[in-house]
């Protein structure tokens, strides 16, 4: 199939069509709001389910009605939206229901603007949602991996019976570049074990997220716990660009990590020994490749839009290997090339200087 | 670092300054090279400022926003005040002279003015100042052929309403008279 020109939140709806997407809920928010509109525009022409919820809450709640039935069901919002849907995300977890969520962040918090930005990691990471529980999330950087990201999340999903988050930002969903959907790449496991699908002579099912029987709730988390484990064993990815002799290597995820590379390469192009680790997949984190990464580099630079968040996973993957720096601008404001160069180069030249002094020394 | 080709089209809502990206980054397309458009979005309307940043090159664009690019296209006097910092020494600038009476301020970038609503009605009516700017720059660069814009045009034709679609004339004839601005320049220099 050939390349074609679509932009970034188009490629995450007609990849969602393309993965088997039955139902899409969703309110609309800048800048996701294409996504709602191209499934509004295909979904019901297919005989497929498309709703203009009236919040998201009740978005990410009729996600969860579908979820149950092992259907594949979707929403997409943005920062304060996906704020109201985390008490969901959490009941979704307990529950072992399948669903994908998409967040497009912009700047924040409160309303905020309107601006890209990635100040939801810890939202999407570290959740809003009580007790125990993991989402999967996943980070595009290009639009190809934005469709093939939203392929893998509609898969996972059911594949864990877990929430996956695609968590991409302002810049990726509004942009355009040439991508190829391709078909699915995928083999989804049958539903019918467990999805409430009606009985029919089969003793009836639950899919709950209350367990007051003494020791229940604690088994079940233990055992979600170790599906989390199969998850990380099966499901960490990153990207390492030009990392095998980089005396600084950056850490960033999504759309920065791409301004990086740019960066990346006009280092190289001067002689610094440069590379960029790139999550993929944000939970799951990479954080032993990270760790023998930062072993054999000399500093890690952290780039984020915001003030540090991600830093938090990268210092606890890096535990000491190596210096941790972090650049970052919150609430809107993008990084540029220049930008990151700049501050690769002043680095560098710190580096620089103290293997030279401590050579003196010896 | 940004590409090969780096743009910024700025004019207010309502003269095509995203579209002219768009049919940009299509005909990129076409001649098989990679591209990024980028827009500033949000809460624009007719009458407010809009810009696209395109990158166009024959291998990976990495970074889709720019820091300085190689050419700007102002359509209107608000988008040569704001981008006439983010040319690269020795790029250049097509100001729509029509709206944009502003003095220039950079002796290291190369000035097209170019009076493209008084040109503009010289045409079949209507006629579309994005797409002459848009055959202007691609004739002072010729980073990509006249005739891939010209088949995205007609392939795009195919898509559209009736009423759109009717168009595709006036496009046509937007394009190549705009390419038309530079070549006759060129012959009189």
């Amino acid at each position: 199939m050939a390349k074609v020109l679509v932009k970034g939140n188009e490629a995450i709806a007609q990849a969602a069509i393309n993965a088997g997407c039955q139902c899409y809920f969703g309110y609309p928010i800048t800048p996701q709001s294409e996504i709602g509109e191209y499934m509004g525009e295909h979904l019901p022409e297919m005989g497929r389910v498309f709703i203009t919820a009236e919040s998201e809450l009740a978005s990410i709640n009729m996600v969860i009605g579908a979820g149950t039935t092992g259907t594949k069901a979707m929403t997409s919002s943005s920062s304060c939206g996906i704020a109201l849907m985390q008490e969901a995300l959490s009941a979704m977890c307990c529950a072992e229901v399948p669903g994908v969520i998409v967040s497009v962040m912009r700047g924040g918090p409160g309303l905020g603007n309107i601006a890209p930005a990635q100040g939801d990691y810890f939202q999407a990471l570290k959740g809003g949602g009580n007790g125990d529980y993991k989402i999967i999330v996943l980070s595009p950087s290009t639009v190809q991996e934005a469709i093939d990201l939203t392929y893998r999340a509609f898969h996972i999903a059911l594949k864990y019976r877990n929430p996956v988050m695609l968590l991409a930002d302002g810049v990726l969903g509004q942009m355009m570049e040439p991508a190829e959907f391709g078909e699915y790449p995928y083999k989804d496991p049958d539903v019918t074990q467990w999805a409430l699908d009606g009985a029919n002579n089969r003793p009836a099912r639950n899919i709950v997220s209350l367990h007051m029987p003494e020791g229940e709730m604690e088994m079940l988390t233990n055992r979600i716990f170790k599906k989390y484990e199969e998850v990380a064993k099966n499901e960490t990815t990153y990207e390492d660009y030009l990392l095998s002799d980089a005396k600084l290597v950056l850490t960033a995820f999504g759309s920065v990590a791409r301004v990086a590379k740019a960066a990346v390469k006009r280092a190289r192009d001067k002689g610094m020994k440069v590379g960029l680790f790139r999550p993929v997949t944000l939970f799951p984190f990479p954080d032993k490749d990270l760790h023998d990464t930062a072993k054999k580099a000399n500093m890690i630079l952290d780039l984020e839009l915001n003030k540090g968040q991600m830093l938090l996973d990268v210092r606890s993957a890096v535990f000491g290997a190596c210096p941790v720096e972090f650049y970052g601008r919150p609430a809107g404001g993008l990084l540029t090339p220049d930008m990151i160069y700049n501050k690769i180069a002043e680095l560098y030249a710190k580096l620089e200087n103290t293997t030279k002094t401590e050579a003196g020394v010896r | 670092m940004n590409g090969d080709m780096s743009v910024i089209i700025s004019g207010f809502g309502g003269q095509g300054a995203l579209f002219a990206g768009i049919l940009l980054c299509h005909a990129a397309v076409v001649e098989g090279k990679h591209t990024t458009w980028f827009p500033a979005y949000g809460a624009e309307m007719r009458g407010g400022a809009v810009n696209c940043s395109v990158n166009i090159s024959d291998s990976d664009v990495p970074s889709p926003i720019i820091d300085e690019a190689d050419a700007v296209i102002a359509l209107n006097d608000a988008s040569q005040e704001k981008f006439e910092h983010k040319v690269k020494a020795g790029g250049f600038m097509i100001i729509n002279s029509s709206l944009s009476h502003l003095k220039t301020k950079r002796t290291d970038i190369n000035y097209i003015k170019i009076p493209l609503n008084e040109l503009a009605q010289k045409l079949t009516q209507p006629a579309f100042v994005n797409v002459i700017a848009l055959g202007a720059f691609l004739e002072k660069t010729k980073i990509l052929k006249i005739e891939s814009v010209k088949e995205v045009m007609k392939e795009m034709a195919k898509t559209v309403s009736a009423k759109k679609a009717a168009l595709l004339p006036n496009n046509l004839e937007s394009i190549e008279f705009g390419a038309n601005i530079i070549r006759q320049q060129m012959v009189t220099a």
